[in-house]
Order: structure tokens, then C-alpha cells, then sequence
């Protein structure tokens, strides 16, 4: 027994040199170093592929900065600069009025600076076997609004698609507060109207085409950079038989592509030296060549 | 001495063949279990194979992640599991000294044991609300990685507590009582005699508290981790407890897996494999410790 | 079956021998004894402290919206329109259909294999098969539910197209099946310790009888284990109902009352999961959110006691 206990303490001792170095390790680990600036980003998930790309190439222009980018939503960088947690934030839709005066109460005397950095088109989206080529807003607006009236292939006149179980069509959508989702709700479906019940909601934009791409009945909606082997995008006409128009860069910046929508990085009032110094960098050229490189569409020139 | 002939009647084949049958039906069932486990991890293993290499894990993650290695997701795992050991552990252990040796057996007792139960099954998502509501918002601690740890500490404590409580009780109540004869009081007695002989239980608590922690994803998604973050260094000081929110690597893999674009299709399948790899040697490394203890025990 | 140590006070130390050992103690050590054993009571009741915890941050963030609720709306009406711009409606009838027909769906499954594994565990295997076989299992409850989740939406959602030739692959039946293999760890755990707790006695007795290896289960284990069973399929149920990740990722996430087994569904735990990221604090669906986690925390409770009173029932006994 005595044995016993003098070869307990000796373990005793050791589990709490273990647990104490535990603590050291966890406790202590503070990222001090070169003085680096740190900026928040937070915002839009449509954008976060493209301010990650832009952060990462922005460290090699100027290593004393470092972006930090958080994705969330467009709300959630809204959120986080009107409570001064983010120096700029992504948004793939302008500030609301609601969203405005919360942060004039915020800031007083100050407005949240918005600087358009490159466009977002929304592709609409089948499996590569799919035979349809176009369809119309009319028709998406059927498909996805609640009292809509289209819910099989046959109905838009598709048949024999290769590999297809029944005649169902799968609406795939987005969760319910994605930008891409609101943007998407109120250029198909309209304001007063609600989207239908019973789509697929995924949680993020590659998500959908993943699935389309291994669901031949389905259908959905994109960012165009999104476009895998597995999926073709159709060419979006406004009214069925009308002219039909495929998503490129051209079609958006002329406008004639009717899902695209400009994407925004907004600060609280004038921005800081380092601040404006990257995002003038970020609608430069190398910026937004970027842009082209990640599958938005860059500013016109 | 004669020897017993059984002569095989109908009646004996046919039990005997319903033994055979029996045990075959129940063993398909286990089977149906176990075999999944196998396939599943080596068609991940398999999938991820090309992704693979020691760069991999030691560079940290470039452009969302799609390209680079995983590390700092690592050393964000590995900085949420201290810290949430640190806090889960003695307020486990004791908490089990407490039921074990203290709690008189009354209604009041059987609360705490209750307690412990439902803390167990309690959603992991509601530990996250929860996290959200107390940690970030109501203790001002914000998204950080001190969070998103004392969150999972809370959640995991039941496994610290139900291990723990295992080993005590198993100590015999004999030793107590000779302990209690020489004059020694109830705390050195539990301190000399009680914990030292059951520290192959604490251990393996322990063990399986830093498993669960690793693998969990819902709580810590709303308490402070986030999905990318850049960080300088490949050291292990990547982060500010306090302050920082961190990558894990549970979220690298749902958000590789949901989100990234233009990731390499291997790319999802080795961050499994070193989840799956860093979850599976850690429970294996506490049955090792369990069987090695045990073998040691000798009572 | 644990013996509380509590129950039998060790025989007082002789008092002299108690004075002689105080005097040697300082004073100090006294004190910090007093001083652990104080901090030991405060940590047996953490548990306690938690647990209440729990519940009053999740309510404290939902409750504003407690005075706009309609609670028949919300438990029963379907229509989900939680950032409707015009009418916003938040009523949670498809989410509960949609767990509940996951979590039974996922018993039905994992609950004849669960238990049929324990039996086999139990009552076929021994030395080393038995530990084996628990090992593996340990491991099988260890692998992490967003790699679950990750199964569920790349490898079976094709396999499951291609199978029962159905227009999508991530839905009820491949969620249910993840669920199934999750929980059934827990069953075997559980409903081993049941069957174990059933007296040798009573197998002796129908071998003596002359009852084959079915009978003896069918007539005589299950019955005298039954009680424990139920517990390990309570238990099961519970973990089925809370888990996030694997049914965020595998069942579609799709708003409706499912009319097949292969039609996408929505739990309760992924929608918080996957809306809450985005909903600003304070708003009426940040609110909601946080209703539906007390809703969810309520249910496990009951199902978690359920279990629980059961198997203390039995410990009694």
C-alpha cells in the first residue's frame, strides 16, 4: 500500500506537469511578432472566394497588411461594420434603409462609403445531360414562386432527359437568408411573392451545383463562376420565345443578361491610408483581373 | 470409464442447426455495423490519398483553402482542445469525486445524476446556442476561440464525469477503509488512495473528451470558428485565445466540402482522412491505455 | 449494480489516534482541505448549474418574440417564410415532421440492428471476438457526424439515385441511414449492459429445458432485458433527434411534409445551423431560432428522462 502511494504521487505530479504544460500551451500562445496591420473583411459568402483571392494576392503587394476575411452573408458585414467589428464589408446588395439608419445612429455624422467592385451573374443551372438549352423568367417565376404552376420537366416540354427518375423537377435553391438567395427571390419571384416550399435548400453556392451535377431532374441557381463539367448553364430569356441570352462578361456589363447584380465593399465613412490604398488596388488592374480569374465579371474598363 | 455415445437424433441436429442459424443472423447484424466502418474509412483514405503528404499538413491553407496544406486548421483544433481540457477536465473529475464520494444517496443526488444525463443529451447545436448566448453575447467574450472552448468543455464534461465516476466506484470500498483507519480524512484518502487507482479512468475520459472535441462542428460553427482566416507563420502560435476567432479543422472540412470553389476533388477526402486519423488514434489510444491499466490492476 | 461508497461509513478511527493525526496537520492544511472540498460540492453541482444554464441563455435570446408567438401557428402551420419581406411566417410543422420522420425512419433501421448487435455481442461472442467487436464499435460511435455528413452527400446520395432510381439522392431514407449508423454504438453499448445484467440463472434454466439459442433469446433474454433495450433505443433516439451536421448535409434540406422515404427533408437542428450564421442579433428570426433550440432542448429532455427512469427502474429492481 505505502508503495503504492509513492508511485501515485510520482504519476500525480506528472499528469499536473502535463496538464500545467496543457495550459501553457493553450493560454500562452499570442501571435506578438512584426508589428502587421490587420484588416477585417467580413461579409457576403458570394464574395468570399473572390476577397480571399484578393487578400491573398494583396499580401505579396504589401506585406505589412493583413487582410482577414470572414464570410456570413451580406447581413452579417453590414452587422459587423455598423458595431465596428470589420473595417470594410462585403455586400452583393446595397445597405437597406433600416440597415442605414442603424448606422447613422451608430456613427453620427458619418455614412457608410460604397465602392462597386465587379458584378455577379447568377447562372441557371441543369445537369450536362439536360437537353433544354433556354428558358424564360417567366417561366423560373412559375417554378419557384409558392402558387407558381410549373413542378414537372414535362410541363416545360423537356422529356427524355438521360438518367432522370420520373418526371419531377428538383428546385435546388439556397438557404433563406444567402444574398444570392434575396437577390435571386426578388429578380425571379418578385417582392410580394414567396418563394415556393419544398425546394433544396444547400448552405453554399458550390453546394448547388453539386448537386445539380449529380441529380439529373434538377434544376437551380449559381454565381457564374461556379459552372463545373458536371453542370451547362442556360441561356435566360425574359419572356418564353424571346431572345435568349447566355451569361458571359459581355452580357452582363451590357446589361442584356437580366440575373446580374453589382457586388459592394462598403467602410464607415473615408477609409484609413491602408485602407484606401487596397481597395484603390482592388479595382486597379491586377485587382480586377482577379475578378476575371475567380469567374465574376470584372468592371468595365 | 465408459464413454458417453450421443447418438445425433432428429432433435439435436435441429438445435443444432438453429445454433448455427442464430448465431449467423445476429452476426450479419454486427456485421452490418462493423463493415460500413472499414469500407467507409478506406474509401476515404483511398479518395484522399493524392492529397496527401507531409506539406500538406504543414503549410497553412492558401486562397479559401483550396489550395495549401491544413495547418493552421490543425493548430486551431489543437488550441480549442486544450483549452476546453483544461476547463472540462478538473471540473469533471471532481464533479465525479463529488457523486462518487461525497453525494449522500437522496433525491437530491439523483438531480445531479439526472443533470449529468440530459447534459449529455442535450443537441449540440443547443450547446452552441447556448455558447452563443452566454459566452459571446451575454459574457462578452465575442466569436473567439475562448468561445467556442468553454463551450465544448460544458458539452463534453458528461463524458469526463460518467468515465471518471466508472473508475472511482470500481476502486474497492476496503481500500477507503484502511485508508480511513490510519486517521487519514476523506480528502487525502481520495487524494492518495482513491485517484491514483483510478487514473486509468480519468484517462480515459480524458481521452475521449479530446476525441469528441476534435470531430464537433455545430457548436463551435456559431461560437468562433471561422470558415477562412489567414494567418502569418507556420509556428504553433498562429492565435490569440482570447481574441482571435480560429480555423478547425471539423469546419475546413464542411466548408471544403459544401463551399469552396474549384477545389481539388481530393481535397475534401484528405482533410477526412486526417479528422477521421486524428479521431480514431486518440480512441484508440484510449482503449490502448484502458487495456494496459487494467492488465495492471491487482484486484 | 455500483456500490456507492457512501452508504457504508468506514468504522470511526480510534479518537485518540484522530487527535494525534490533527495535531500534526497545521492549520493550513485544514483549511485547504476545507477549501477543495468546498470547490469539489461546487463542481458536483455544475452539472446542475449547466443544465439550467442552458436553458435560460437559449430562452433569454428567443423570449422577446414569446409575446408575438402564436404557439398553434408555430408547432403546427408549414408555411417557413422566416425573411419574407412582406408577411413573414414561422411556422415550424414541416421541421418537426421532417425530424421525427428522420429520427423514426432512423430507428427503424438502427434499432433491430442495434439490438440484434448487442445480443450477438452478448450472448455469441466471447474473449477475443467480444473485445474486438466492442472496440470497433467504440470506434464506429467516434467517427465525427460532419464526416458522416460528407459521406452521406458524396458517396451515398449517387449510389441511392442509382438504387431505388429516385430523382435525388440527399433525402429522408440516406439522412435516416446516417442516423441509423450513428446511434446504433450507443444501443449496443446499452443494450449489452442490459443484457449482461439478465442472471445467468435464467439461461441455465431454458438451456436445462432443452431450448435452442432462439428460444432462449426470444422467450427468455428479451423479455427479462426489456426494459434496458427500450432505455437503448431511447438514448438512441435522443442522439438521433440532436444531431446537426449529418442531416444538415445528407436529407436535402428541403421544407415539406415528405409523402416517401425518398423525398428531401428538413430537421430542426439544421435549420438553426444553417440560418442562424446570417440572421442578425435581436431580429424576430434570430428569435425563432432560439425557440426552436428550447423546443428541441424540451424534447431530448423528455426522452433523455424517459430513459433514464427506466433505467434506474431496472437498478432498483
Amino acid at each position: 500500500m505505502i508503495r503504492k502511494m509513492h508511485l501515485s504521487k510520482g504519476t500525480g505530479a506528472g499528469a499536473l506537469l502535463a496538464a500545467g504544460s496543457l495550459l501553457l500551451t493553450g493560454c500562452g500562445g499570442k501571435n506578438d511578432g512584426e508589428n502587421k496591420q490587420a484588416v477585417a473583411n467580413i461579409g457576403s459568402d458570394t464574395m468570399v472566394n473572390l476577397a480571399i483571392a484578393w487578400a491573398d494576392a494583396y499580401s505579396k503587394v504589401d506585406p505589412t497588411v493583413s487582410v482577414e476575411v470572414n464570410g456570413g452573408g451580406s447581413g452579417q458585414g453590414v452587422a459587423a461594420l455598423i458595431n465596428d467589428s470589420c473595417e470594410i464589408a462585403n455586400c452583393s446588395r446595397q445597405f437597406e434603409e433600416k440597415e442605414l439608419a442603424d448606422f447613422t445612429a451608430k456613427h453620427p455624422g458619418k455614412e457608410p462609403k460604397e465602392l462597386m467592385v465587379g458584378y455577379d451573374a447568377l447562372s441557371v443551372f441543369v445537369h450536362k445531360d439536360n437537353p433544354m438549352t433556354e428558358i424564360s423568367i417567366e417561366e423560373l417565376q412559375q417554378m419557384y414562386s409558392n402558387n407558381g404552376k410549373i413542378a414537372k420537366w414535362s410541363d416545360l416540354g423537356v422529356s427524355n432527359i438521360p438518367g432522370a427518375k420520373g418526371d419531377e423537377i428538383i428546385l435546388v435553391s439556397r438557404q433563406n437568408n444567402s444574398g444570392t438567395y434575396h437577390y435571386f427571390r426578388e429578380a425571379i419571384v418578385g417582392k410580394s411573392n414567396e418563394m415556393r416550399l419544398g425546394t433544396v435548400d444547400m448552405n453554399g453556392s458550390k453546394d448547388v451545383v453539386d448537386l445539380i451535377s449529380k441529380t439529373p431532374n434538377a434544376i437551380g441557381y449559381s454565381g457564374m463562376g461556379y459552372a463545373t463539367p458536371g453542370v451547362k448553364h442556360l441561356k435566360v430569356s425574359m419572356k418564353k420565345g424571346g431572345s435568349a441570352v447566355e451569361p458571359t462578361i459581355a452580357t452582363t456589363l451590357d446589361k442584356t443578361y437580366p440575373i446580374a447584380r453589382p457586388m459592394f465593399m462598403y467602410t464607415a465613412g473615408e477609409p484609413s491610408p491602408t485602407i484606401k490604398k487596397y481597395l484603390d488596388w482592388i479595382i486597379s488592374d491586377a485587382g480586377q483581373k482577379i475578378v476575371a480569374e475567380t469567374g465574376y465579371v470584372p468592371l468595365p474598363k | 470409464m465408459a464413454q458417453a455415445h450421443f447418438t445425433e437424433t432428429p432433435f439435436v441436429r435441429k438445435k443444432q442447426r438453429a445454433e448455427v442459424i442464430a448465431k449467423c443472423f445476429f452476426g450479419g447484424m454486427a456485421a452490418a455495423m462493423v463493415i460500413p466502418l472499414l469500407l467507409i474509412v478506406g474509401y476515404i483514405v483511398v479518395q484522399g490519398a493524392p492529397s496527401l503528404s507531409w506539406e500538406f499538413l504543414t503549410t497553412n491553407p492558401r486562397l479559401g483553402g483550396i489550395r495549401g496544406g491544413i495547418w493552421s486548421a490543425l493548430v486551431g483544433t489543437l488550441y480549442i482542445v486544450a483549452i476546453s481540457l483544461c476547463v472540462s477536465a478538473p471540473i469533471g473529475v471532481l464533479s465525479a469525486v463529488y457523486l462518487n464520494e461525497y453525494a449522500k444517496d437522496n433525491w437530491f443526488t439523483r438531480i445531479v445524476n439526472l443533470a449529468v444525463v440530459n447534459l449529455a443529451g442535450v443537441p449540440s447545436i443547443v450547446h452552441g446556442l447556448f455558447g452563443l448566448g452566454a459566452f459571446v453575447y451575454a459574457a462578452g467574450m465575442g466569436k473567439s476561440i475562448l468561445s467556442a472552448s468553454l463551450t465544448l468543455a460544458i458539452m463534453t464534461l458528461p463524458v469526463i464525469i460518467a468515465s471518471t465516476k466508472e473508475a472511482l466506484s470500481a476502486v474497492p470500498v476496503s481500500f477507503r477503509e484502511a485508508c480511513w483507519n490510519v486517521g487519514a480524512s476523506r480528502w487525502q484518502t481520495i487524494r492518495h488512495i482513491v485517484l491514483p487507482n483510478s487514473i486509468s479512468g480519468i484517462l480515459t475520459g480524458v481521452i475521449l473528451q479530446v476525441s469528441r472535441t476534435a470531430g464537433e462542428t455545430a457548436p463551435i460553427m456559431l461560437t468562433g470558428v471561422a470558415t477562412f482566416k489567414m494567418v502569418q507563420g507556420t509556428g504553433l502560435f498562429l492565435y490569440n485565445p482570447v481574441e482571435d476567432q480560429c480555423m478547425a479543422l471539423s469546419m475546413h472540412l464542411y466548408y471544403i466540402a459544401t463551399q469552396a470553389n474549384n477545389a481539388a476533388p481530393s481535397l475534401p477526402y484528405a482533410i477526412a482522412t486526417v479528422l477521421l486519423g486524428v479521431v480514431l488514434v486518440v480512441n484508440a489510444t484510449a482503449i490502448g491505455v484502458r487495456a494496459y491499466l487494467r492488465s495492471r490492476k491487482k484486484w | 449494480m455500483q456500490t456507492s461508497v457512501t452508504n457504508q461509513r468506514s468504522p470511526a478511527p480510534g479518537r485518540a489516534a484522530a487527535t494525534r493525526m490533527k495535531q500534526r496537520r497545521g492549520r493550513l492544511a485544514m483549511l485547504g482541505e476545507r477549501a477543495i472540498e468546498a470547490l469539489i460540492h461546487l463542481c458536483g453541482y455544475s452539472a446542475i448549474i449547466f443544465v439550467f444554464g442552458i436553458f435560460f441563455f437559449v430562452f433569454r435570446e428567443g423570449a422577446p418574440f414569446l409575446a408575438k408567438l402564436k404557439p398553434g401557428e408555430f408547432l403546427f402551420s408549414i408555411d417557413w417564410f422566416p425573411t419574407s419581406q412582406t408577411n413573414a411566417k414561422y411556422g415550424v410543422g414541416a421541421l418537426i415532421v421532417g425530424t421525427l420522420s428522420v429520427t423514426g425512419l432512423a430507428m427503424v433501421i438502427a434499432v433491430p440492428f442495434g439490438l440484434g448487435a448487442a445480443v450477438f455481442v452478448s450472448e455469441f461472442c466471447t474473449g477475443k471476438t467480444k473485445e474486438t467487436l466492442k472496440v470497433v464499435i467504440e470506434l464506429l460511435a467516434a467517427i465525427p457526424s460532419v464526416v458522416w455528413g460528407f459521406i452521406g452527400l458524396t458517396v451515398m446520395a449517387p449510389i441511392i439515385i442509382k438504387t431505388f432510381h429516385v430523382p435525388i439522392g440527399v433525402n429522408m431514407f440516406n439522412g435516416a441511414l446516417l442516423l441509423a449508423l450513428m446511434s446504433v454504438p450507443i444501443m449496443v453499448s446499452i443494450g449489452e449492459d442490459a443484457l449482461k445484467a439478465v442472471p445467468d440463472s435464467f439461461r441455465e434454466a431454458g438451456i436445462a429445458m432443452g431450448a435452442t439459442r432462439w428460444q432462449l433469446i426470444w422467450r427468455v433474454l428479451l423479455p427479462a432485458a426489456k426494459n434496458g433495450l427500450l432505455a437503448a433505443a431511447l438514448l438512441g433516439v435522443a442522439r438521433a433527434i440532436g444531431e446537426t451536421m449529418a442531416v444538415l448535409m445528407a436529407t436535402g434540406h428541403s421544407v415539406r411534409i415528405p409523402h416517401s422515404i425518398f423525398d428531401p427533408v428538413r430537421t430542426l437542428t439544421a435549420t438553426i445551423a444553417a440560418e442562424l450564421g446570417e440572421t442578425s442579433k435581436g431580429s424576430d428570426h434570430y428569435q425563432v431560432l432560439f425557440l426552436i433550440g428550447i423546443l428541441l432542448f424540451s424534447i431530448t429532455f423528455v426522452v433523455n428522462l424517459t430513459a433514464d427512469l427506466i433505467v434506474k427502474g431496472i437498478k432498483q429492481k
